[in-house]
Protein backbone atom coordinates (compact mmCIF):
# COMPACT_ATOMS: atom_id res chain seq x y z
CA UNK A 1 0.00 0.00 0.00
CA UNK A 2 1.29 3.30 -0.54
CA UNK A 3 1.65 6.08 2.07
CA UNK A 4 -0.89 8.32 0.86
CA UNK A 5 -3.34 5.30 0.60
CA UNK A 6 -2.17 4.42 4.24
CA UNK A 7 -2.78 7.69 5.54
CA UNK A 8 -5.88 8.40 4.35
CA UNK A 9 -7.06 5.06 5.69
CA UNK A 10 -5.79 5.85 8.67
CA UNK A 11 -7.36 8.92 9.12
CA UNK A 12 -10.63 7.25 8.24
CA UNK A 13 -10.07 5.10 11.16
CA UNK A 14 -9.29 7.34 13.61
CA UNK A 15 -12.19 9.19 12.36
CA UNK A 16 -14.89 5.98 12.63
CA UNK A 17 -13.46 5.42 16.29
CA UNK A 18 -14.14 9.17 17.18
CA UNK A 19 -17.06 9.40 15.97
CA UNK A 20 -17.83 6.66 18.36
CA UNK A 21 -18.94 4.05 16.16
CA UNK A 22 -16.95 1.38 18.20
CA UNK A 23 -19.71 2.29 20.72
CA UNK A 24 -21.65 -0.52 19.15
CA UNK A 25 -19.59 -2.67 21.19
CA UNK A 26 -21.05 -1.91 24.16
CA UNK A 27 -24.84 -3.00 22.82
CA UNK A 28 -23.06 -6.20 21.53
CA UNK A 29 -21.80 -6.62 24.69
CA UNK A 30 -24.96 -6.27 26.35
CA UNK A 31 -27.02 -8.37 24.00
CA UNK A 32 -24.15 -11.28 24.60
CA UNK A 33 -24.38 -11.57 28.18
CA UNK A 34 -28.04 -11.30 28.21
CA UNK A 35 -27.87 -13.85 25.72
CA UNK A 36 -25.58 -16.13 27.73
CA UNK A 37 -27.49 -15.86 31.03
CA UNK A 38 -31.13 -16.54 29.39
CA UNK A 39 -29.92 -19.59 27.08
CA UNK A 40 -27.61 -20.34 30.47
CA UNK A 41 -30.80 -21.34 32.56
CA UNK A 42 -32.77 -23.43 29.59
CA UNK A 43 -30.03 -26.14 29.51
CA UNK A 44 -31.80 -28.39 26.97
CA UNK A 45 -28.64 -29.14 25.04
CA UNK A 46 -28.80 -26.67 22.32
CA UNK A 47 -27.48 -23.31 24.40
CA UNK A 48 -24.40 -23.82 21.91
CA UNK A 49 -26.43 -23.56 18.96
CA UNK A 50 -28.70 -20.25 20.42
CA UNK A 51 -25.43 -19.01 21.21
CA UNK A 52 -23.92 -19.09 17.98
CA UNK A 53 -26.68 -18.75 15.63
CA UNK A 54 -27.31 -15.29 17.71
CA UNK A 55 -24.08 -14.28 18.20
CA UNK A 56 -22.76 -14.49 14.55
CA UNK A 57 -26.13 -13.05 13.08
CA UNK A 58 -25.37 -9.94 15.61
CA UNK A 59 -21.63 -10.28 14.68
CA UNK A 60 -23.18 -9.55 10.53
CA UNK A 61 -26.15 -7.38 11.55
CA UNK A 62 -23.98 -4.73 13.48
CA UNK A 63 -21.21 -4.54 10.72
CA UNK A 64 -23.43 -4.04 8.13
CA UNK A 65 -25.45 -1.29 9.52
CA UNK A 66 -21.62 0.06 10.09
CA UNK A 67 -20.52 -0.82 6.70
CA UNK A 68 -23.60 0.95 5.05
CA UNK A 69 -24.36 4.07 7.19
CA UNK A 70 -19.97 4.52 6.72
CA UNK A 71 -19.98 3.96 3.47
CA UNK A 72 -22.63 6.08 2.30
CA UNK A 73 -20.96 9.31 3.86
CA UNK A 74 -17.14 8.31 2.55
CA UNK A 75 -17.21 10.43 -0.63
CA UNK A 76 -20.12 12.33 -0.12
CA UNK A 77 -19.63 13.73 3.10
CA UNK A 78 -16.46 14.89 2.34
CA UNK A 79 -17.53 16.85 -0.72
CA UNK A 80 -19.99 18.38 1.31
CA UNK A 81 -18.21 19.32 4.21
CA UNK A 82 -15.35 20.22 1.39
CA UNK A 83 -12.92 18.72 3.20
CA UNK A 84 -11.96 16.62 -0.10
CA UNK A 85 -10.88 19.94 -1.72
CA UNK A 86 -7.32 20.45 0.07
CA UNK A 87 -6.45 16.44 -0.03
CA UNK A 88 -7.16 16.32 -3.44
CA UNK A 89 -4.96 19.86 -4.04
CA UNK A 90 -2.07 17.85 -2.84
CA UNK A 91 -0.50 14.91 -4.81
CA UNK A 92 -2.99 12.68 -4.38
CA UNK A 93 -4.81 10.53 -6.99
CA UNK A 94 -8.73 10.03 -6.99
CA UNK A 95 -8.36 6.71 -7.03
CA UNK A 96 -5.91 6.36 -3.84
CA UNK A 97 -8.22 8.66 -2.04
CA UNK A 98 -10.97 6.08 -2.44
CA UNK A 99 -8.34 2.68 -1.86
CA UNK A 100 -7.43 5.08 0.93
CA UNK A 101 -11.21 5.08 2.43
CA UNK A 102 -11.65 1.53 1.02
CA UNK A 103 -9.14 0.07 3.24
CA UNK A 104 -9.88 2.79 6.46
CA UNK A 105 -13.74 1.11 6.75
CA UNK A 106 -12.65 -2.42 6.25
CA UNK A 107 -10.02 -2.17 9.13
CA UNK A 108 -12.37 -0.46 11.28
CA UNK A 109 -15.59 -3.11 10.35
CA UNK A 110 -12.29 -5.89 11.19
CA UNK A 111 -11.25 -4.56 14.35
CA UNK A 112 -14.55 -4.36 15.30
CA UNK A 113 -15.47 -7.79 14.21
CA UNK A 114 -12.59 -9.38 16.40
CA UNK A 115 -13.94 -7.31 19.43
CA UNK A 116 -17.32 -8.74 18.77
CA UNK A 117 -15.67 -12.55 18.12
CA UNK A 118 -14.52 -12.38 21.63
CA UNK A 119 -17.81 -11.46 22.65
CA UNK A 120 -19.33 -14.36 20.94
CA UNK A 121 -16.48 -17.23 22.29
CA UNK A 122 -16.99 -15.82 26.17
CA UNK A 123 -20.57 -16.06 25.54
CA UNK A 124 -20.06 -20.05 24.33
CA UNK A 125 -17.37 -20.52 27.22
CA UNK A 126 -19.71 -19.40 29.79
CA UNK A 127 -22.59 -21.99 28.39
CA UNK A 128 -20.83 -24.54 27.66
CA UNK A 129 -17.77 -24.65 30.08
CA UNK A 130 -15.83 -25.79 27.24
CA UNK A 131 -14.72 -25.19 23.47
CA UNK A 132 -14.96 -28.24 20.80
CA UNK A 133 -12.89 -28.63 17.61
CA UNK A 134 -15.71 -27.78 15.58
CA UNK A 135 -16.10 -24.36 17.23
CA UNK A 136 -13.01 -23.55 14.71
CA UNK A 137 -15.53 -23.48 12.25
CA UNK A 138 -17.20 -20.03 14.16
CA UNK A 139 -13.60 -18.67 13.19
CA UNK A 140 -14.87 -19.42 9.46
CA UNK A 141 -18.05 -17.74 9.59
CA UNK A 142 -16.90 -14.47 10.96
CA UNK A 143 -13.71 -14.73 8.50
CA UNK A 144 -17.07 -14.72 5.66
CA UNK A 145 -18.50 -12.03 7.59
CA UNK A 146 -15.75 -9.77 7.45
CA UNK A 147 -15.90 -10.78 3.49
CA UNK A 148 -19.20 -9.71 3.46
CA UNK A 149 -18.37 -6.11 5.41
CA UNK A 150 -15.16 -5.96 2.48
CA UNK A 151 -18.42 -6.46 -0.60
CA UNK A 152 -20.61 -4.16 1.15
CA UNK A 153 -17.81 -1.18 2.38
CA UNK A 154 -16.93 -1.51 -1.66
CA UNK A 155 -20.74 -1.18 -3.00
CA UNK A 156 -21.24 1.83 -0.21
CA UNK A 157 -18.40 3.67 -1.95
CA UNK A 158 -19.51 2.93 -5.29
CA UNK A 159 -22.79 4.14 -4.77
CA UNK A 160 -21.63 7.16 -2.55
CA UNK A 161 -19.29 8.34 -5.84
CA UNK A 162 -22.39 9.69 -7.43
CA UNK A 163 -25.58 9.28 -5.58
CA UNK A 164 -26.61 10.83 -1.96
CA UNK A 165 -26.18 9.11 1.12
CA UNK A 166 -29.66 8.52 1.18
CA UNK A 167 -29.98 6.70 -2.49
CA UNK A 168 -26.39 4.95 -1.55
CA UNK A 169 -28.11 3.79 1.85
CA UNK A 170 -31.23 2.57 -0.38
CA UNK A 171 -29.08 0.60 -3.35
CA UNK A 172 -26.23 -0.96 -0.85
CA UNK A 173 -28.71 -2.58 1.48
CA UNK A 174 -31.15 -3.36 -1.35
CA UNK A 175 -28.55 -5.27 -2.81
CA UNK A 176 -27.62 -6.60 0.40
CA UNK A 177 -30.97 -8.30 1.13
CA UNK A 178 -30.98 -9.56 -2.91
CA UNK A 179 -27.76 -10.58 -2.57
CA UNK A 180 -28.40 -12.97 0.67
CA UNK A 181 -31.04 -14.98 -1.62
CA UNK A 182 -28.54 -14.98 -4.66
CA UNK A 183 -28.21 -18.62 -4.85
CA UNK A 184 -32.03 -19.04 -4.51
CA UNK A 185 -32.02 -16.90 -7.49
CA UNK A 186 -29.13 -18.77 -9.51
CA UNK A 187 -31.11 -22.28 -9.00
CA UNK A 188 -34.37 -20.33 -10.07
CA UNK A 189 -32.52 -18.85 -13.52
CA UNK A 190 -31.41 -22.79 -14.23
CA UNK A 191 -34.93 -23.73 -14.17
CA UNK A 192 -35.92 -20.75 -16.75
CA UNK A 193 -35.43 -21.16 -20.53
CA UNK A 194 -34.44 -18.96 -23.59
CA UNK A 195 -34.21 -14.83 -22.98
CA UNK A 196 -35.06 -15.21 -19.26
CA UNK A 197 -32.55 -17.61 -18.44
CA UNK A 198 -29.97 -15.22 -20.07
CA UNK A 199 -31.39 -12.17 -17.94
CA UNK A 200 -31.83 -14.39 -14.73
CA UNK A 201 -28.40 -15.75 -14.93
CA UNK A 202 -27.11 -12.07 -15.85
CA UNK A 203 -28.66 -10.63 -13.17
CA UNK A 204 -27.61 -13.61 -9.99
CA UNK A 205 -23.56 -13.60 -11.52
CA UNK A 206 -24.33 -9.13 -11.26
CA UNK A 207 -25.67 -9.55 -7.78
CA UNK A 208 -23.14 -10.01 -4.87
CA UNK A 209 -23.58 -13.43 -3.87
CA UNK A 210 -23.74 -12.84 0.48
CA UNK A 211 -25.37 -16.97 0.33
CA UNK A 212 -22.19 -18.34 -0.47
CA UNK A 213 -21.19 -16.27 2.44
CA UNK A 214 -23.45 -17.21 4.72
CA UNK A 215 -22.50 -20.69 6.78
CA UNK A 216 -24.23 -19.47 10.20
CA UNK A 217 -26.58 -22.15 10.08
CA UNK A 218 -23.93 -24.72 8.97
CA UNK A 219 -21.20 -23.92 11.78
CA UNK A 220 -24.10 -23.70 14.41
CA UNK A 221 -24.65 -26.99 13.86
CA UNK A 222 -21.33 -28.17 14.09
CA UNK A 223 -20.97 -29.28 10.50
CA UNK A 224 -17.53 -28.45 8.37
CA UNK A 225 -17.07 -25.87 6.11
CA UNK A 226 -14.92 -27.35 3.09
CA UNK A 227 -11.48 -25.52 2.47
CA UNK A 228 -12.34 -25.19 -1.44
CA UNK A 229 -15.44 -22.74 -0.57
CA UNK A 230 -13.06 -20.77 2.06
CA UNK A 231 -10.35 -20.28 -1.08
CA UNK A 232 -13.48 -19.75 -3.38
CA UNK A 233 -15.06 -17.35 -1.41
CA UNK A 234 -11.84 -15.25 -0.27
CA UNK A 235 -11.57 -15.04 -4.38
CA UNK A 236 -14.66 -14.37 -5.10
CA UNK A 237 -14.69 -11.31 -2.40
CA UNK A 238 -11.67 -10.07 -3.68
CA UNK A 239 -12.15 -9.92 -7.37
CA UNK A 240 -15.92 -8.72 -6.31
CA UNK A 241 -14.94 -6.13 -4.50
CA UNK A 242 -11.92 -4.85 -6.95
CA UNK A 243 -14.53 -5.12 -9.62
CA UNK A 244 -16.96 -2.60 -7.76
CA UNK A 245 -14.17 -0.08 -6.63
CA UNK A 246 -13.19 0.58 -10.14
CA UNK A 247 -16.25 1.53 -11.10
CA UNK A 248 -16.05 3.39 -8.20
CA UNK A 249 -12.88 4.82 -9.39
CA UNK A 250 -13.91 5.70 -12.76
CA UNK A 251 -16.90 7.47 -11.76
CA UNK A 252 -15.18 9.60 -9.12
CA UNK A 253 -12.24 10.12 -11.80
CA UNK A 254 -14.58 12.05 -14.00
CA UNK A 255 -16.88 13.81 -10.91
CA UNK A 256 -17.05 17.65 -10.97
CA UNK A 257 -16.59 18.78 -7.59
CA UNK A 258 -18.75 21.32 -7.15
CA UNK B 1 8.04 30.22 -17.35
CA UNK B 2 5.09 31.57 -15.89
CA UNK B 3 3.91 30.67 -12.56
CA UNK B 4 0.24 30.53 -13.69
CA UNK B 5 -0.89 30.48 -17.40
CA UNK B 6 -4.65 29.85 -18.33
CA UNK B 7 -5.54 29.71 -22.00
CA UNK B 8 -9.07 29.78 -22.94
CA UNK B 9 -10.17 28.39 -19.96
CA UNK B 10 -14.10 27.66 -20.06
CA UNK B 11 -16.69 25.94 -17.96
CA UNK B 12 -20.07 24.94 -18.90
CA UNK B 13 -22.43 23.17 -16.04
CA UNK B 14 -25.32 21.24 -16.99
CA UNK B 15 -27.88 20.92 -13.92
CA UNK B 16 -31.03 19.45 -14.28
CA UNK B 17 -32.17 15.59 -14.94
CA UNK B 18 -34.84 15.56 -17.39
CA UNK B 19 -34.71 18.75 -18.82
CA UNK B 20 -30.58 19.66 -19.05
CA UNK B 21 -30.28 23.44 -18.60
CA UNK B 22 -26.45 24.73 -19.01
CA UNK B 23 -25.24 27.25 -16.87
CA UNK B 24 -21.50 29.28 -18.50
CA UNK B 25 -19.67 29.72 -15.36
CA UNK B 26 -16.80 30.62 -17.20
CA UNK B 27 -16.01 32.40 -20.51
CA UNK B 28 -12.78 31.71 -22.22
CA UNK B 29 -10.18 33.11 -19.68
CA UNK B 30 -6.57 33.56 -20.78
CA UNK B 31 -4.30 35.01 -17.93
CA UNK B 32 -0.84 34.51 -16.35
CA UNK B 33 0.75 35.08 -13.50
CA UNK B 34 4.31 35.78 -13.09
CA UNK B 35 6.87 34.11 -10.10
CA UNK B 36 6.72 36.01 -7.34
CA UNK B 37 4.03 38.12 -7.89
CA UNK B 38 0.77 38.67 -5.71
CA UNK B 39 -2.08 38.72 -7.50
CA UNK B 40 -5.82 39.23 -6.94
CA UNK B 41 -8.77 37.67 -8.62
CA UNK B 42 -11.73 40.17 -7.37
CA UNK B 43 -15.09 39.80 -8.81
CA UNK B 44 -18.78 39.77 -6.97
CA UNK B 45 -20.46 36.88 -5.98
CA UNK B 46 -20.84 34.23 -8.46
CA UNK B 47 -18.39 35.66 -10.74
CA UNK B 48 -16.50 32.74 -11.94
CA UNK B 49 -13.69 33.25 -9.11
CA UNK B 50 -14.44 29.54 -7.61
CA UNK B 51 -14.73 27.99 -10.60
CA UNK B 52 -11.22 29.32 -11.32
CA UNK B 53 -9.63 27.90 -8.59
CA UNK B 54 -11.27 24.59 -8.65
CA UNK B 55 -10.32 23.97 -11.90
CA UNK B 56 -6.16 24.57 -11.07
CA UNK B 57 -6.54 22.31 -8.56
CA UNK B 58 -8.54 19.71 -10.34
CA UNK B 59 -11.38 19.53 -8.52
CA UNK B 60 -13.56 20.76 -11.47
CA UNK B 61 -12.66 19.94 -15.12
CA UNK B 62 -12.77 22.60 -18.08
CA UNK B 63 -15.06 22.50 -20.58
CA UNK B 64 -12.06 23.80 -22.99
CA UNK B 65 -9.13 25.25 -22.98
CA UNK B 66 -5.86 24.46 -21.00
CA UNK B 67 -3.79 25.92 -18.09
CA UNK B 68 -0.36 24.97 -16.44
CA UNK B 69 1.08 25.97 -13.27
CA UNK B 70 4.98 26.16 -12.88
CA UNK B 71 4.79 24.59 -16.33
CA UNK B 72 3.50 21.59 -15.81
CA UNK B 73 -0.26 20.17 -16.16
CA UNK B 74 -2.82 20.34 -13.87
CA UNK B 75 -3.04 16.52 -12.93
CA UNK B 76 0.84 16.14 -12.48
CA UNK B 77 1.22 15.26 -8.75
CA UNK B 78 4.71 16.82 -8.88
CA UNK B 79 3.54 20.22 -9.20
CA UNK B 80 0.39 19.55 -6.58
CA UNK B 81 3.70 18.86 -4.00
CA UNK B 82 4.58 22.35 -4.97
CA UNK B 83 1.33 24.30 -4.64
CA UNK B 84 -0.87 25.29 -1.27
CA UNK B 85 -4.45 25.91 -1.56
CA UNK B 86 -7.41 27.43 1.14
CA UNK B 87 -10.75 27.06 0.06
CA UNK B 88 -13.49 29.36 0.74
CA UNK B 89 -14.62 28.87 4.25
CA UNK B 90 -12.61 26.04 4.82
CA UNK B 91 -13.84 23.35 6.86
CA UNK B 92 -11.42 20.50 8.11
CA UNK B 93 -11.76 16.97 9.60
CA UNK B 94 -13.25 18.34 12.89
CA UNK B 95 -12.39 14.89 14.96
CA UNK B 96 -8.98 15.71 14.43
CA UNK B 97 -6.63 18.17 16.44
CA UNK B 98 -4.70 21.15 14.41
CA UNK B 99 -1.94 19.11 15.68
CA UNK B 100 -2.91 16.32 14.02
CA UNK B 101 -4.56 17.75 10.74
CA UNK B 102 -1.28 19.66 9.73
CA UNK B 103 0.22 15.95 10.15
CA UNK B 104 -2.25 14.64 8.28
CA UNK B 105 -1.40 17.08 5.47
CA UNK B 106 2.05 16.72 5.75
CA UNK B 107 2.23 13.27 5.13
CA UNK B 108 -0.18 13.44 2.15
CA UNK B 109 2.20 16.40 0.35
CA UNK B 110 4.98 13.95 0.63
CA UNK B 111 6.78 15.64 3.46
CA UNK B 112 9.81 14.18 5.41
CA UNK B 113 8.36 12.46 8.33
CA UNK B 114 11.28 13.29 10.81
CA UNK B 115 11.22 17.25 10.24
CA UNK B 116 7.74 16.81 9.84
CA UNK B 117 6.72 17.19 14.34
CA UNK B 118 8.92 19.79 14.18
CA UNK B 119 7.31 22.44 10.84
CA UNK B 120 3.73 21.50 12.46
CA UNK B 121 4.67 22.74 15.43
CA UNK B 122 6.88 25.97 14.28
CA UNK B 123 4.00 26.24 11.49
CA UNK B 124 1.18 26.29 14.99
CA UNK B 125 3.18 29.05 16.40
CA UNK B 126 3.17 31.42 13.18
CA UNK B 127 -0.48 30.94 12.82
CA UNK B 128 -1.25 32.08 16.56
CA UNK B 129 -2.64 28.49 17.31
CA UNK B 130 0.79 26.98 19.30
CA UNK B 131 -1.78 27.31 22.72
CA UNK B 132 -4.88 25.37 20.59
CA UNK B 133 -2.61 22.36 18.74
CA UNK B 134 -4.09 19.70 20.95
CA UNK B 135 -7.51 21.13 20.62
CA UNK B 136 -10.31 19.53 18.32
CA UNK B 137 -11.13 21.04 15.41
CA UNK B 138 -14.73 20.92 16.16
CA UNK B 139 -14.44 23.62 19.08
CA UNK B 140 -12.68 25.91 16.68
CA UNK B 141 -13.83 29.31 16.41
CA UNK B 142 -14.46 30.60 12.34
CA UNK B 143 -11.38 32.70 12.39
CA UNK B 144 -9.31 30.24 14.22
CA UNK B 145 -10.26 27.50 11.16
CA UNK B 146 -9.04 30.20 8.68
CA UNK B 147 -5.55 30.23 10.08
CA UNK B 148 -5.85 26.22 10.89
CA UNK B 149 -6.52 26.51 6.49
CA UNK B 150 -3.65 29.20 5.61
CA UNK B 151 -1.30 26.82 7.83
CA UNK B 152 -2.69 23.72 5.95
CA UNK B 153 -1.73 25.72 2.63
CA UNK B 154 1.62 26.91 3.06
CA UNK B 155 3.11 24.10 5.78
CA UNK B 156 4.97 22.36 2.86
CA UNK B 157 6.67 25.38 1.47
CA UNK B 158 4.88 25.67 -1.79
CA UNK B 159 6.09 27.88 -4.45
CA UNK B 160 2.62 28.79 -5.55
CA UNK B 161 -0.27 29.51 -2.73
CA UNK B 162 -4.06 29.63 -3.75
CA UNK B 163 -6.21 31.52 -1.65
CA UNK B 164 -9.78 31.95 -1.44
CA UNK B 165 -11.73 34.51 -0.22
CA UNK B 166 -9.00 34.49 2.96
CA UNK B 167 -10.10 37.35 4.58
CA UNK B 168 -13.73 36.34 4.72
CA UNK B 169 -15.26 36.40 7.76
CA UNK B 170 -12.36 37.17 10.01
CA UNK B 171 -12.36 40.58 12.07
CA UNK B 172 -9.84 43.29 11.42
CA UNK B 173 -7.10 42.05 13.74
CA UNK B 174 -7.18 38.67 11.58
CA UNK B 175 -7.37 40.58 8.03
CA UNK B 176 -4.53 42.16 9.30
CA UNK B 177 -2.58 39.18 10.53
CA UNK B 178 -3.47 37.46 6.65
CA UNK B 179 -2.35 40.62 5.10
CA UNK B 180 1.39 40.56 6.95
CA UNK B 181 1.16 36.64 6.17
CA UNK B 182 0.19 37.27 2.73
CA UNK B 183 3.46 39.55 2.80
CA UNK B 184 5.67 37.28 4.07
CA UNK B 185 4.72 35.16 1.33
CA UNK B 186 5.91 37.72 -1.17
CA UNK B 187 9.04 38.40 0.82
CA UNK B 188 9.58 34.80 0.58
CA UNK B 189 9.87 34.89 -3.20
CA UNK B 190 6.37 32.90 -3.57
CA UNK B 191 3.78 33.64 -5.97
CA UNK B 192 -0.14 34.12 -4.25
CA UNK B 193 -2.72 33.78 -6.38
CA UNK B 194 -5.95 34.67 -4.77
CA UNK B 195 -9.60 35.73 -4.82
CA UNK B 196 -11.39 38.29 -2.85
CA UNK B 197 -14.33 40.85 -3.23
CA UNK B 198 -12.53 42.83 -0.64
CA UNK B 199 -10.91 45.61 -2.47
CA UNK B 200 -9.12 47.77 -0.37
CA UNK B 201 -7.49 44.38 0.50
CA UNK B 202 -6.44 43.36 -2.97
CA UNK B 203 -4.94 47.29 -3.16
CA UNK B 204 -2.96 47.50 -0.37
CA UNK B 205 -1.39 43.87 -1.39
CA UNK B 206 -1.31 42.66 -5.14
CA UNK B 207 0.99 43.12 -7.80
CA UNK B 208 -1.21 42.94 -10.22
CA UNK B 209 -5.23 42.21 -10.49
CA UNK B 210 -7.69 40.61 -12.55
CA UNK B 211 -10.93 41.59 -12.97
CA UNK B 212 -14.09 38.69 -13.27
CA UNK B 213 -18.01 39.20 -13.87
CA UNK B 214 -20.09 36.84 -15.12
CA UNK B 215 -17.49 34.55 -15.82
CA UNK B 216 -15.58 37.25 -17.53
CA UNK B 217 -12.05 38.37 -17.65
CA UNK B 218 -12.83 42.59 -17.61
CA UNK B 219 -9.66 44.14 -16.95
CA UNK B 220 -5.89 42.71 -15.68
CA UNK B 221 -2.89 44.82 -14.93
CA UNK B 222 -1.35 46.78 -12.20
CA UNK B 223 -4.04 48.86 -9.66
CA UNK B 224 -2.27 51.96 -10.61
CA UNK B 225 -2.47 51.50 -14.83
CA UNK B 226 -6.25 50.44 -14.24
CA UNK B 227 -7.34 53.37 -12.05
CA UNK B 228 -5.50 55.47 -14.16
CA UNK B 229 -8.24 54.89 -17.11
CA UNK B 230 -11.02 55.78 -15.25
CA UNK B 231 -12.57 59.25 -15.93
CA UNK B 232 -11.62 60.84 -12.60
CA UNK B 233 -13.35 63.03 -9.86
CA UNK B 234 -12.44 66.49 -8.39
CA UNK B 235 -13.34 68.00 -4.99
CA UNK B 236 -14.43 71.74 -5.01
CA UNK B 237 -14.43 73.23 -1.84
CA UNK B 238 -15.94 77.35 -1.29
CA UNK B 239 -16.28 79.72 1.60
CA UNK B 240 -19.92 79.69 3.32
CA UNK B 241 -23.14 77.69 3.52
CA UNK B 242 -24.69 78.61 0.38
CA UNK B 243 -25.11 75.68 -2.59
CA UNK B 244 -26.64 77.57 -5.77
CA UNK B 245 -29.44 76.37 -7.16
CA UNK B 246 -27.29 74.58 -10.47
CA UNK B 247 -24.85 72.97 -8.19
CA UNK B 248 -27.60 71.35 -6.01
CA UNK B 249 -29.55 70.11 -9.42
CA UNK B 250 -26.39 67.89 -9.53
CA UNK B 251 -27.41 65.24 -7.53
CA UNK B 252 -23.92 65.23 -6.24
CA UNK B 253 -21.84 64.85 -3.06
CA UNK B 254 -22.21 68.04 -1.41
CA UNK B 255 -21.10 68.39 2.54
CA UNK B 256 -21.03 71.87 4.28
CA UNK B 257 -18.55 71.86 7.54
CA UNK B 258 -17.27 74.65 9.31
CA UNK B 259 -17.21 77.70 7.21
CA UNK B 260 -16.90 75.79 3.68
CA UNK B 261 -18.68 73.60 1.60
CA UNK B 262 -17.03 70.42 -0.58
CA UNK B 263 -18.81 68.66 -3.18
CA UNK B 264 -17.36 65.91 -5.00
CA UNK B 265 -17.70 65.67 -9.13
CA UNK B 266 -16.85 63.93 -12.23
CA UNK B 267 -14.48 65.91 -14.22
CA UNK B 268 -16.59 66.66 -16.67
CA UNK B 269 -19.02 68.36 -14.55
CA UNK B 270 -16.64 70.96 -13.41
CA UNK B 271 -16.74 73.45 -15.70
CA UNK B 272 -20.39 73.66 -14.34
CA UNK B 273 -19.92 74.11 -11.20
CA UNK B 274 -17.19 76.80 -10.92
CA UNK B 275 -19.84 78.72 -13.09
CA UNK B 276 -22.39 78.09 -10.41
CA UNK B 277 -20.24 79.57 -8.09
CA UNK B 278 -19.19 82.67 -10.08
CA UNK B 279 -22.63 83.70 -11.04
CA UNK B 280 -23.41 83.71 -7.19
CA UNK B 281 -20.35 85.09 -6.38
CA UNK B 282 -19.75 82.77 -3.78
CA UNK B 283 -15.47 82.57 -2.71
CA UNK B 284 -13.70 79.33 -4.44
CA UNK B 285 -11.22 77.81 -1.87
CA UNK B 286 -9.14 74.68 -3.95
CA UNK B 287 -10.39 72.37 -6.88
CA UNK B 288 -8.62 68.97 -5.98
CA UNK B 289 -8.38 66.08 -8.21
CA UNK B 290 -9.69 62.79 -6.80
CA UNK B 291 -7.32 59.55 -7.40
CA UNK B 292 -9.47 56.70 -8.97
CA UNK B 293 -10.01 53.50 -6.52
CA UNK B 294 -9.73 50.67 -7.54
CA UNK B 295 -13.27 50.50 -6.34
CA UNK B 296 -14.32 53.09 -9.05
CA UNK B 297 -12.70 50.92 -11.90
CA UNK B 298 -14.26 47.93 -10.58
CA UNK B 299 -17.69 49.44 -10.48
CA UNK B 300 -16.87 50.83 -14.00
CA UNK B 301 -16.09 47.17 -15.26
CA UNK B 302 -18.88 45.60 -13.67
CA UNK B 303 -21.35 48.57 -15.37
CA UNK B 304 -20.15 47.35 -18.84
CA UNK B 305 -21.79 44.97 -21.12
CA UNK B 306 -19.74 41.72 -21.53
CA UNK B 307 -17.61 41.66 -24.42
CA UNK B 308 -19.07 38.69 -26.19
CA UNK B 309 -21.85 40.39 -25.49
CA UNK B 310 -20.92 43.53 -27.68
CA UNK B 311 -19.77 41.29 -30.54
CA UNK B 312 -23.31 39.06 -30.65
CA UNK B 313 -24.82 42.28 -31.28
CA UNK B 314 -22.46 43.39 -33.57
CA UNK B 315 -23.09 40.34 -35.82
Amino acid sequence: MNSRIFHIATNTFREAVRDRVLYNLIAFALLMSAAAVLVGQISLNIERLVVINLGLTAVSLFGIIIAIFIGIGLVSKEIDKRTLYTVLSRPVRRWEFIAGKFFGLSGTLAVNTFFMAIGVFAALAYVSHHFVSSDLGVLVALYFIVLQFVIITALALFFSSFSTPIFSAIFAFWLFVIGSFAQDLRNFAAMTHGFTRWMATGAAYLIPNFSALNVITQVAHGEPVPHTLIVLNTVYALVYSMAVLSAAVLIFERRNLK
Amino acid sequence: MYAIEIEGLEKVYNAGFWRQRSKRALRPLSLTVNPGEIFGFLGPNGAGKTTTLKILMGLVFPTAGRAQILGMDLNDPRMKAQIGFLPEQPYFYDHLTARELLRYYGQLSGMDAKQLPHKVDAMLEQVKLGSSANVQLRKFSKGMLQRAGIAQAILHDPKVVFLDEPMSGLDPMGRREVRSLIEELKAKGKTVFFSTHILSDAEALCDRVGIIHQGELRGVGAVADLTAGVHGKVEIVWHGSIVPAAIRSMNADCRAAGESTRIVVPEESQDSVLEALRREQLRLISVVPVRASLEDYFVSQLGTPMKSEAVTSRS
